[in-house]
């Protein structure tokens, strides 16, 4: 089909472009601007109907006018080039490389709008990741296939967290290491070189696809550059039997990015601005994840997010987490108190846990420790708020024990170094070190044969 | 034939579509992409379609099919895996690949399988609209019944029996207009209309869960509604499971709408190897998935649930107890938002559209204790429990509101509960089950006869325990009067030991309505006996020490058939140890 360029674009607001006069344009159809001094940019079709289109432009719209501006459809859904050879190399939101090497050549072309994957060819995720940090292997298992985000907050270590995760992670008695694929979202380049420079460090740049779009780039390519950076993602798992681990931050300025089109589009807001589908839209990012039956590969997905106003109820981490399979959340709290990783574990939760722990996987008592240690810290946590208003003399003295349980739960288990590498079966001797500083008769979530395999004790 | 005008998104505004009417099903686009129409302003229609619009143009063609959305019914449902508007997932996983590739057909019901089928009317005898004329052993479990369709009447001219695909003819029919009529295996039942019944019956047989704060505290009746609002990570998904797994309905229809894949994957996967606690057969032969993802199509959300509810109507007129899991009702209404925003309707409350409470109890409304339209009035009922998942967990928002002005059982779904891993984290204070009264008669005549005053008791205590931490608050545990201690004491055990109840563990997962009553009954007498004690100058420190009480915390890890011996043993014990204690001072 003989392209067309367009010059009868009549309006430009935001980052649309509403263009008159055209015949067919397809829905979500790619778009090639060129404005008058011969800049070009891409676009994407919003909405079509006889005669007019309108257009979304990632990248800047400073610049363009009205008369000067040529609009190419291109006659094709957006899609990226893949290969193995984008292992090492950074790009930017739409795909392109900018480490200055040559450009990525390949026969495969992938739509990056990917199709649904088919909830009959899943496979229930169920390998053990040891990311050597006890909050998670112990308390908020981390499985192969699983989208789990971390919920954090401006000001905290989430990018060591993720860092110290991409480093560690592995999954016990299997060969296949982990491959990266980073998108970054917005974020200042302080953050994407200290990304960078740990990458570096453990030589895992040479497995890590990097997708970069930082504060200053335009933040429209934010709306793409996660579809982008997952349709390499599914390439590297499923056509080259990768794992892979994405790792989206920040998960807020995508969010940003699409209430700023849904504003300029004039659409029914929802809650505080954002759009009516925004979980729709989240979803096709997150649902991303996965294993597929019969195949080697997998995506792990540790998208990031920073809660505006430390607000968990907010429609991003809200959205975020009816999708995700649970949510590691740091703390202020406990960053205040200088523990690293700040994890608090009680709003946490790994939906996926079940399926990695137990007998084979970690071991028997896995379930009920964690239980365990659940409610004994919540217990402590209440006591200490209770003994801030009565004093501790007024508690009695079994309170007394699950108040400094909390504090030794704290100071022991939470807290570890940066480059402290915990192994499933020490996280799980901590737990009963630490349970056993309470009676035994209140071990009601762990079985009595396991009290007697793992308790630490002393028998009377 | 039509010409599509414009695209935005899932909707398309398409003009001359040959006599169109209003909720007709339409082929969109040169790919064929599934519709329906929902609105008409002259000689345009607008369309939601169930696939991805994208590459779609202006331009293309538009057929009418000139029918309703419907489903199709016959043997083969159960064990099914289908997407929201009824297209079969594993028959789509064959033929296009793991991933969903669109403008995909596929008929329901597997076409070329044979099922044997049993006539249970003769030639010449008289039958009725819902009559069943005979059977097909569809799974281990269900019987399949073969129904006349709705609006025939007349006489059988010629029935069959032996193996029959779906669409084979199994009987024909002189009807009472003079027309024929054949019978096929195989209906065609239009979605979004209810299917009417005869009458509805007052609920008042509990559809029993084997959930302790469930069926003893917060019970549904079979034919009854749940609402089960909760913040995410407050486990709606686990109880919805649960309910699927345990229940004692006939028939499970699961809709997944708009929530996780990788859930409708554990579904998958381990239903079939569960194993139904009456007949010993696995569960999945009782099942039928619907499974709506949230990243598929947002219009197909829209429809799975009505997809869901006719399936349930369809067993539910052969005589079964359905029970329907929708999860989650908010990514329905949801859908209902996104479509009606980019129909540029007039928004209601935060966006969704006026009619989302008229839709929601046209849904709810659907469930029922019914006599199904039939010779023989027989008996069916759909239990619907549907998943809420209000914003930041308030339920204060409209989906919430609309959902329980309709429904009659609330359970409050707590995520400080959850956060303390107490599970299913249904709190006792919030939720109520307005049941209660009509199903405490069969408790107590099938149970035991002090069921009424053993739970009222018990409820009680956990009303009190709420009232004294208030209290524990501000002068602290040491300065309550042992009497209150005790109260507390009892309550905490309650929470513990009966409330609380692993989804994950292979005994307590399920625990039979006898073995709830025996739990139950333990704790309550031990506080009748700590009272006592009390009264007669022993402190609570002394009683601590009874060693029954370890023995009551065990209870969960009893065996069903153990259970009854350990009851005796441990209720003997209650009271031998408390008057021990009463005899050494």
């Amino acid at each position: 089909m003989p392209q067309i360029d367009y010059r009868t674009v009549r309006q430009i607001s935001g980052p649309l472009l509403f263009v008159e006069k055209v015949r067919d344009a397809a829905y979500n159809e790619l778009v090639e601007i060129t404005m008058e001094n011969g800049e070009k940019r891409t676009g994407q079709v919003l909405d079509t109907s006889n005669g007019l289109a309108v257009v979304q432009v990632f990248g800047p719209t400073s610049g363009m006018d009205i008369t000067g501006t040529k609009v190419k459809f291109l006659g094709s859904t957006a899609r990226v080039s893949v290969s193995d050879e984008m292992l090492g190399r950074i790009f930017n939101g739409l795909g392109e490389p900018i480490d200055h090497l040559q450009p990525i050549v390949s026969k495969e072309k992938i739509e990056i709008v990917g199709d649904a994957i088919n909830p009959y060819s899943r496979e229930e995720p169920s390998e053990f990741i040891e990311t050597g940090i006890s909050t998670i292997d112990g308390m908020n298992t981390l499985v192969r296939g699983q989208k789990l985000p971390i919920f954090s907050s401006a000001g905290l270590p989430h990018n060591r967290l993720a860092a110290q995760i991409a480093r560690q992670a592995k999954v016990p008695g299997s060969q296949d290491g982990f491959a990266v694929v980073f998108g970054a979202m917005g974020i200042t380049s302080e953050e994407a070189n200290y990304f960078i420079s740990e990458f570096t460090k453990t030589d895992a740049i040479s497995r890590s696809v990097l997708f970069l779009n930082l504060s200053s780039d335009p933040s429209m390519e934010r709306i793409i550059l996660p579809k982008v950076a997952l349709t390499t993602a599914e390439y590297l798992a499923y056509e080259r039997g990768m794992h892979i681990l994405v790792i989206l931050t920040d998960m807020t300025n995508y969010c940003e990015a699409l209430r700023e089109i849904s504003s300029a589009r004039e659409e029914v807001p929802g809650r505080r601005g954002f759009p009516g589908y925004m979980y729709t839209d989240l979803s096709t990012i997150y649902e991303r994840a996965g294993k597929i039956r019969g195949r080697n590969g997998s995506i792990t997905q540790i998208p990031i997010l920073t809660m505006p106003g430390d607000d968990i109820t907010n429609p991003i981490p809200d959205l975020t987490g009816y999708i995700t399979e649970g949510q590691i959340v740091l703390s202020r709290d406990l960053q205040r108190k200088g523990l690293y990783p700040p994890v608090d574990v009680l709003p946490s939760l790994s939906r996926l846990m079940n399926q990695g722990i137990g007998k084979g996987r970690t071991r028997d008592d896995h379930r009920g420790v964690a239980d365990q240690i659940y409610s004994a810290y919540a217990n402590g946590k209440d006591l200490r708020s209770l003994s801030a208003i009565v004093g501790e003399e007024a508690l009695g003295a079994n309170d007394r024990k699950y108040l400094k349980f909390a504090d030794l739960f704290e100071s022991k288990y939470v807290n570890q170094g940066f480059y402290e590498d915990r192994n499933i079966e020490a996280t799980l001797n901590l737990g009963w070190d630490l349970l056993s500083t309470l009676p035994e008769s209140d071990m009601k979530r762990v079985k009595s044969e396991q009290i007697a395999k793992y308790g630490k004790w002393k028998k009377e | 034939m039509g010409k599509i005008v414009r695209i935005s998104g899932p909707v398309v505004i398409a003009e001359d579509i040959e006599g169109v009417r209003m909720f007709d099903v339409v082929k969109v686009g040169d790919a064929g992409l599934v519709g329906e129409v929902i609105r008409l302003d002259g000689k345009r229609a607008t369309v939601q379609v169930y696939e991805d619009t994208s590459g779609i143009r202006p331009g293309e063609k538009v057929e009418n099919t000139h029918r309703p959305l419907s489903v199709d019914l016959g043997p083969g449902l159960l064990t099914s895996i289908y997407d929201g508007i009824q297209r079969p997932l594993d028959v789509i996983r064959q033929s296009s690949g793991d991933f969903i590739r669109r403008g995909f057909t596929a008929s329901p019901l597997n076409e070329g399988k044979e099922w044997d089928f049993t006539p249970s009317v003769k030639k010449g005898e008289r039958v009725s609209e819902g009559q069943v004329i005979g059977t097909v052993p569809e799974t281990g479990i269900i019987l399949h019944k073969v129904m006349v369709p709705f609006g025939l009447h007349g006489v059988v001219s010629s029935i069959k029996s032996g193996n029959f695909k779906v669409s084979d003819t199994i009987c024909t029919l002189d009807l009472d207009d003079g027309g024929k009529a054949e019978i096929r295996l195989k209906q065609e039942w239009p979605v979004r209309v209810a299917r009417k019944v005869l009458r509805k019956l007052p609920p008042d047989i509990p559809l029993i869960t084997g959930q302790r704060v469930i069926d003893s505290f917060f019970p549904v009746a079979k034919g009854g509604t749940v609402a089960v609002p909760g913040p995410f990570g407050s486990g709606k998904t686990v109880v919805q499971h649960q309910l699927s797994k345990w229940a004692d309905s006939d028939i499970v229809v699961y809709v997944g709408c708009g929530e996780r894949g990788n859930e409708m994957t554990e579904i998958l996967t381990t239903f079939p190897e569960l194993q139904d606690p009456k007949s010993g057969k696995p569960l999945m032969e009782r099942t039928v998935l619907i499974a709506n993802t949230s990243n598929m199509p947002v219009a197909a959300r829209e429809a799975s649930i009505y997809t869901g509810i006719t399936i349930a109507e369809y067993y539910r007129d052969m005589g079964y107890n359905v029970a329907l899991m929708a999860d989650s009702t908010s990514r329905w209404a949801e859908a209902l938002r996104e479509i009606s925003g980019r129909l540029e309707e007039m928004p209601g409350e935060e966006g969704y559209p006026a009619y989302l409470g008229r839709r929601l109890s046209e849904f709810y409304e659907r469930s029922g204790n019914s006599i199904v339209v039939s010779d023989d009035e027989r008996n069916g009922s759909i239990t619907i429990v549907g998943a809420v998942s209000p914003p930041g967990g308030d339920i204060s928002e409209p989906v919430s509101q609309n959902t329980l002005r309709v429904t009659r059982v609330f359970w409050a779904l707590d995520s400080s509960l959850a956060s303390r891993r107490h599970f299913p984290s249904i709190n006792w204070l919030n939720s109520y089950s307005l049941y209660h009264d009509e199903l405490l008669p069969w408790f107590n005549k099938n149970v035991a006869e002090d069921w009424s005053s053993i739970y009222s008791e018990a409820m009680g205590l956990l009303q009190q325990e709420a009232e004294l931490q208030e209290v524990v608050q501000l002068v602290g545990y040491d300065a309550l009067p042992e009497k209150e201690k005790n109260v507390l004491d009892i309550a905490r055990i309650l929470r513990e030991d009966f409330l609380q109840q692993s989804a994950f563990d292979e005994i307590d997962q399920y625990c039979s309505i006898r073995k709830q009553y025996g739990m139950l009954k333990c704790i309550v007498e031990l506080g009748r006996a700590q009272s006592i004690a009390l009264d007669n100058g022993i402190s609570m420190s002394q009683l601590q020490n009874m060693s029954v009480r370890q023995k009551i915390s065990r209870m969960k890890e009893v065996k069903e058939n153990e259970f009854p011996s350990y009851f005796e043993e441990t209720l003997n014990m209650i009271h031998d140890q408390s008057k021990k204690i009463l005899e050494v001072e």
